[in-house]
């Protein structure tokens, strides 16, 4: 990787004209440099982390990193609309109060646990974090607000939505039918980690090859040339809230599955932070125009990873957390190389 | 001739990037005093050359000599501070600062370590008289406009008591009467002294304010010559590397003698308003019919476009298309209708700029490309493929990014960002702007041959050749008002001149009370003729 000393290349600017493909050789690059980290940190644990080949490694690090990844790929549309969604953490936490509420019957006669409780709790979790997602694309869309300002809203107010919503109580439940989604397997492969898969590609495919995510390119990458082309930029801007924040409601319902608990405290604290790195690890530019969904997903793959080799490692937390942000920092560093070359 | 030392001569100058040799052996020698200016088509290494005279390129070889000593800058700054400032086409000053601050910027005067800002603005002040440029240096850059702004650029030049000033096409932004004024100041700089690389496309302005040109051609200088020893033919065709004869009698790619405009009319508009910029203003096309939309800068003219094209809501007016009545809310309903729109800032408001060719080309035409909102890659290549071919485009192919394209291909691909809908109208603002001289005819030509398929066309310039050359009629506007209507034999430059500077006495006579179905019928000879009688020769 380090084939030249960046600091012996004189500052020229660029050439008038690029070689032929350049803009694809970038684009596999951005998608290898995080392959390659993620190789790397591979190789690193194996060789010293104890243990670290075995399935059950393989499972626990897949299931942590899927609420994270799910979460980031909405980010990953919403940041290549030029935007970004800073209250995916707290819709969580919004999504995690509402869904036991209605299947533990609190707010329905729906009796507890009952299968109609169970379908109608995610339905409406995810429904209300969807309108609170449109919320957002209103603010930002219709009161132009700056995104950053406009999604910390609710970041601030929506981790005391959900707290006012369970009384800042602590819910335990014992559902077999809703924890499915944090604690049941197809094949022997957890569900989460399925859907996880199945977002990625669904956001993969949308990017690539549908009307939509040409509009969203076009969007992020000049709003004056895509309004004037007859794109309805602002549609297109809310729709990537709406789907940001319905991918957060269902992360924070996996992250209440796994736990068997909710707390409005917890869940998806710093989801808003992990996310975004994931989506910056992963190659996608935070200026917009561009996205490269199957990056956030290694990128989250990437940040899960380090977090374990660390903890395997018996590195204290604090410590780890520095550790954690310079590598970041290097895999963010690794990709802009690649871009300039 | 006689060779005093010249003040700066560079020579053999090589330069590549990887994959691109952008110069090959160029040369320029300036004498003190001179206004020199430097042309080529895009990509001919005018930009590159200036790089590396001023130090924010390294030259791989060759050498720069000036006042009397090889020189070597490693960055603009240190140019600057040996007596070679450069003015840039995108101001590079900072808008919200004052105008003094923009002036001292990097070496303020300081007094027991604190800014001097009493001497500042004094010397500011002092400079800016100098250049007969009134304004009060304490209000921040962006309270004036873009010519007021490349002065100050200038005198931020000027008070670096600079030998040689550079200056990359500062007259792109200027309308008619700033131009003058820079030409004043071009040359008191002249009469101190101080030379001039004056970068530019438009043939006149060259001929009126330099003594010599060196003309480049695919990174090499193909010839230097006194400005009265070559006429502007044996120019263009020395940047084009072709022979005389291929190169057209006329400078634009236009003929307007091939459109037959037909006799329904295609758009009408009349009293247009929308706050201080449009009071009133009326335009309508025909099919098959270009007309040119003339105005100084600020007279309406884009926010013209912009209303037809709905992207501007506007408080009062009607517009009809083919005979009915039409409320365009957003660019939406107007491509809808037929309507295409090349805005004037290709940069800023036409590309998207990582994206590419393709998606770039079809932007507009997805919905029609796509099926329950899937893309067909296989149409849209198609249609690519087909319209690189039909204008030329210069591409690596459809996977090029659009930023890395030359500025004449990224306009002809957001021409075929309409053409690939076929439509009816097509809206240009200021289509040629900035474009090198080749494509510039190629792009002319074109426009030409779709309004003699039918097409109609309102194209803005600020071109008074490509107006008088491409026009049918040529409607003028000043603030906000239509001030004039020329037909084809009522159009020449004078006319146009005349009505944007016209002025207020007999606006009465094409106002805004005259009935809108009678609109069509007046675009009138009579108004042509007032404006023919005042036509003034007014220069310096």
């Amino acid at each position: 990787m380090a084939k030249t000393d960046p600091t012996t290349i004189p500052a020229t600017p660029e050439p008038e004209r690029r070689p032929l493909a350049a803009g694809g050789l970038r684009d596999i690059g951005q998608t290898y440099g995080g392959l390659a980290t993620l190789i790397l940190l591979t190789l690193f644990n194996i060789i010293f982390t104890p243990h670290f080949l075995s399935l059950q490694t393989l499972n626990t690090n897949l299931v942590q990193v899927a609420p994270t990844a799910i979460v980031a790929a909405g980010m990953t549309l919403v940041i290549a609309t030029g935007g970004i969604d800073l209250s995916v953490g707290s819709l969580m936490a919004i999504a995690g109060a509402l869904a036991p509420l209605i299947f533990l019957g609190k707010v329905l006669p729906l009796g507890e646990n009952s299968v109609l409780g169970n379908i109608l709790g995610v339905i409406i979790a995810i429904a209300v974090t969807g309108l609170l997602g449109l919320f957002n694309g209103t603010l930002i869309t219709v009161f132009r607000i700056q995104p950053i300002i406009a999604t910390l809203v609710l970041f601030i107010a929506g981790r005391g939505i959900a707290q006012v919503l369970t009384n800042g109580n602590l819910q335990n439940f014992s559902n077999p039918g809703f924890l499915f989604l944090g604690q049941g397997r197809v094949l022997g492969i957890p569900f989460q980690v399925i859907l996880m898969v199945v977002v990625v590609i669904i956001v993969a495919v949308i990017v690539r090859t549908t009307t939509f995510g040409r509009y969203l390119l076009a969007t992020g990458g000049n709003e004056v040339a895509a309004r004037l082309s007859g794109i309805p930029v602002n549609t297109v801007k809310r729709s990537v809230y709406i789907v940001s924040g319905m991918l957060a409601g269902v992360a924070g319902l996996i992250i209440i599955a796994i736990n068997s608990s909710s707390d409005a405290n917890q869940v998806g604290l710093n989801g808003e932070l992990d996310a975004i790195a994931a989506v910056a690890v992963g190659g996608t530019p935070l200026t917009g125009g561009q996205a490269n969904v199957v990056g956030t997903l290694v990128g989250a793959l990437i940040i899960q990873l380090i977090r374990t080799t660390l903890i395997a490692n018996n590195v204290s937390p604090d410590i780890a957390q520095v550790i954690n942000a310079a590598i970041i920092l290097l895999a963010v560093y690794v990709q802009r190389q690649r871009k300039a070359s | 001739m006689t060779q005093i030392d010249p003040l700066l001569s560079m020579e053999h100058i090589s330069k590549s990037f990887p994959g691109v040799v952008a110069l090959t052996d160029a040369y320029m020698h300036i004498n003190p005093g001179e206004v020199h200016a430097l042309v080529g088509q895009n990509g001919a290494g005018k930009s590159t050359l200036i790089k590396v005279l001023t130090g924010a390129s390294r030259r791989d070889g060759g050498t720069i000599v000036f006042d009397g000593r090889p020189v070597d800058f490693q960055s603009p700054q240190q140019a600057q501070n040996n007596g070679i400032s450069t003015i840039y086409q995108e101001i590079n000053l900072i808008p919200f600062r004052s105008v003094a601050e923009n002036v001292f910027m990097g070496r303020e005067p300081r007094r027991f370590g604190l800014l001097d800002w009493g001497r500042m603005h004094r010397e500011t002040d002092t400079i800016l008289h100098s250049l007969s440029i009134a304004i009060d240096v304490t209000q921040p850059l962006l309270n004036y406009n873009i010519a007021i702004q490349q002065m100050v650029a200038i005198a931020r030049a000027v008070s670096f008591k600079s030998k040689l000033v550079v200056m990359d096409e500062p007259t792109s932004s200027l309308n008619e009467h700033e131009v003058a004024t820079l030409f004043a100041i071009i040359r008191r700089l002249k009469d101190e002294g101080v030379a001039v690389i004056f970068v530019g496309h438009r043939l006149d302005e060259l001929y009126a304010i330099c003594d010599r040109v060196t003309i480049m051609r695919d990174g090499r200088t193909v010839g230097v010559y006194p400005m009265q020893a070559i006429t502007k033919v044996e120019l263009v065709a020395k940047m084009l590397g072709k022979e005389l004869g291929e190169v057209r009698r006329s400078q634009t790619g236009f003929d307007a003698s091939q459109h037959h405009a037909e006799q329904t009319v295609l758009i009408e508009a009349s009293g247009l308003r929308q706050g201080r910029k449009l009071q009133g203003a009326s335009v309508d096309v025909h099919a098959g019919e270009i007309v040119g939309l003339a105005g100084l800068l600020g007279s309406g003219r884009s926010e013209v476009a912009r209303a037809l094209f709905g992207a501007d809501p506007i408080e009062a007016g009607q517009v009809s298309m083919d005979g009915h009545p039409v409320h365009f809310r957003s660019p939406a309903d107007a491509i809808q209708a037929g309507i295409g729109l090349c805005p004037e800032d290709r940069k800023a408001e036409g590309i998207i700029p990582y994206l590419s060719v393709r998606e770039n080309l079809t932007l507009a035409a997805l919905p029609v490309l796509s099926r329950n909102g899937i893309v067909s890659r296989e149409k849209q290549l198609q249609v690519v493929d087909q319209f690189i071919q039909r204008l030329g485009i210069k591409t690596a192919g459809p996977e090029q990014k659009i930023r890395e394209l030359s500025g004449g291909n990224q306009q002809k691909v957001l021409l075929a960002r309409w053409l690939c809908l076929n439509p009816k109208l097509l809206i240009l603002d200021e289509p040629t702007r900035g474009i090198d001289v080749g494509s510039k005819v190629e792009i002319q030509s074109l426009i030409n041959e779709l309004a003699e398929q039918g097409l109609g066309v309102l194209m803005i310039s600020s071109e008074l050749e490509e107006l008088t050359e491409g026009s049918d009629r040529v409607v003028v506007l000043r603030d906000g008002q239509t001030v004039a209507t020329l037909d084809r034999e009522h159009i020449s430059q004078n006319a146009i001149m005349a009505a944007m500077a016209q002025s207020d006495q007999d606006s009465s006579a094409l106002g805004e009370d005259e009935p809108a179905d009678s609109a069509s019928d007046k675009r009138s000879a009579p108004i042509a003729q007032t404006v023919n009688d005042e036509v003034e020769h007014g220069e310096d």
